[in-house]
């Protein structure tokens, strides 16, 4: 118990004294998240809408498949894009493995299926009236759809954040594919892996603890424009 | 409501680049630099020589002289031999004698170049429940097998460590799958040595471990030495850089300055000297390129 009352004190103290190695992981950190999250929902939003909003064959089992990967390790993620980049991989030659490219790669790929999945889940959450009266007042199926989304937008902010989560916090993908090498590609889950191993039990805690501070701050923002 | 949402997007743009620019002066400025991009030199490590220091010690010396980036990527030796096979490095340093070899043979590295050494030690609790104190490690062993009255933890990680650990059992005349099969007593950790020395010590049970990382683990262990004599033990570093005939982009130049600069005589003495003044003795001895006790 005492560690993790050392622990918390510890966090505190890397962060008013802005501790420069601690900064530069957390600042890493937060890049790639951030960046992969963005990316990743520009994509996954309208493409999820598309799924929802149009009838196909198979579409049924899609869904089925992208809810089975919300359950995919973040490890066998990261052995996958590590066997792509590898230099012995098909995409080897791109020489992006160990570089935080790879790492934004890699955590994109993580949360696509959270993220499709959790929008085709929020449009399917708004009322069936919405896109009734849509229709009535005459509306292009594309205004239609458009209604349907900013009906939906809480929800949708939502995904947006859970995809964002678990961006942050995941250590397998980012260990493998990154390689946790200090001053490129350490981030503060790989490094709470790392000092954790060697026995530095407190200041992984005070990583965490430093980690949810910044999730907080995120999720403080997104809530914020959430409520709009 | 919307200055506190604007002040914290700019505390959030502040942190990520203030982290951009605590970074700066190692990798970050010079990946986005307009001129010929700083050139990485990447180095699969065993963790031993990690967790001791010893890699964080020397890299600023060598990205300095040669102005280059070190990359150094925290595996075990498995792990190291496989990056090296995928040409997704281009230095390995391990420390298992019988795979770098293999590893040559294979054609996957150029020339094993030892360039330090330290003893491997059978830690324990102070309490001893087995008696094994003083024995050698093949004794030890067998008094573990046949009498399963001390639980041992294993890295069971393929590492170099667990590479000597098997080659004990081999010595001691026991196949190792009649060991994994042998009782709860053997524990297969399958981790890295800080966590397996930390689970041994929750265990209060027997681990092999390298003396540095035993020395420089930061976390309390409640272990102490009970074997530590005998010719096995010895544990030699080695580099090996990666052939370039297989992988095009291996950096092969640069990996043999890395390679002298390791069996250097500058650096060869601080090697030496490395942990004696926090330790009391010496976490690695220097051996400039041939094998010891050969």
């Amino acid at each position: 118990m005492n560690e993790i009352w050392q622990g918390f004190l510890k966090a505190v103290e890397l962060i008013i004294s802005l501790d420069p190695e601690v900064m530069e992981i957390a600042g890493r950190s937060l890049r790639i998240s951030v960046t992969s999250a963005l990316l990743a929902s520009t994509i996954c939003i309208p493409l999820g809408s598309t799924i929802h909003f149009y009838n196909f064959r198979g579409k049924r089992i899609l869904i089925n498949l992208i809810q089975t990967f919300f359950s995919v390790p973040t490890v066998c993620i990261g052995l996958f894009v590590f066997v792509i980049f590898s230099r012995a991989g098909p995409l080897g030659e791109l020489n992006i493995l160990f570089t935080p490219t790879a790492m934004v790669i890699g955590q994109m790929i993580l949360i696509t299926p959270v993220l499709l999945g959790l929008t085709i889940s929020a449009l399917s959450g708004v009322d069936k009236a919405i896109s009734d009266t849509a229709r009535s007042l005459g509306a292009s199926n594309l205004q239609t759809m458009l209604a349907i989304i900013r009906e939906a937008r809480y929800a949708m902010m939502a995904t947006v954040i859970m995809g964002f989560g678990r961006a942050i916090s995941e250590v397998g993908c980012a260990l493998m594919v990154g390689g946790n090498i200090r001053g490129f590609t350490r981030i503060i889950t790989t490094a709470i892996s790392l000092e954790t191993s060697k026995g530095e039990l407190e200041l992984s805690i005070a990583l965490g603890i430093i980690l949810l501070t910044l999730a907080l701050i995120i999720n403080t923002i997104l809530n914020r424009i959430q409520q709009r | 409501m919307k200055k506190i949402t604007s002040l914290l997007i700019a505390l959030v743009m502040l942190v990520s680049s203030v982290g951009a620019m605590a970074g700066c002066d190692n990798e970050e400025a010079s990946a986005v630099s307009p001129l010929e991009p700083q050139e990485r030199l990447r180095v699969a490590t065993t963790t031993s020589l990690y967790d001791t220091g010893l890699w964080g010690y020397l890299e600023p010396m060598f990205e300095e002289e040669y102005d280059v980036e070190l990359d150094i990527i925290y595996a075990g030796t498995g792990a190291a031999l496989e990056y090296g096979r995928r040409g997704d490095v281009d230095v390995i340093t391990v420390h298992d004698k019988a795979r770098e070899l293999q590893f040559i043979a294979d054609g996957d590295g150029i020339e094993r170049v030892p360039f330090a050494y330290n003893y491997y030690l059978i830690v324990g609790p102070e309490a001893d429940p087995a008696g094994i104190a003083g024995m050698s490690p093949e004794e030890a062993f067998t008094v573990l097998m046949t009498t399963g009255s001390g639980q041992f933890v294993s890295r069971g990680d393929e590492s170099g460590t667990h590479g000597m650990e098997k080659r004990i059992w081999a010595n001691a005349g026991y196949e190792y799958t009649a060991v994994q099969e042998a009782g709860d007593w053997y524990i297969e950790a399958g981790k890295g040595m800080g966590p397996t020395l930390l689970m041994a010590s929750e265990k209060q049970a027997y681990t092999l471990t390298d003396v540095g990382t035993y020395l420089s683990y930061k976390g309390d262990l409640d272990l102490v030495p009970i074997v530590d004599e005998g010719d096995v033990l010895l544990n030699v570093y080695s580099a090996i850089a990666i052939n370039p005939e297989l992988h095009s982009d291996t950096r092969s130049e640069m990996a043999d300055n890395l390679i002298n600069f390791l069996t250097s005589p500058d650096i060869q003495e601080l090697i030496g000297e490395y942990g004696v003044e926090e330790y009391g003795l010496q976490l690695f001895i220097p051996c400039a390129g041939a094998e010891p006790g050969a």
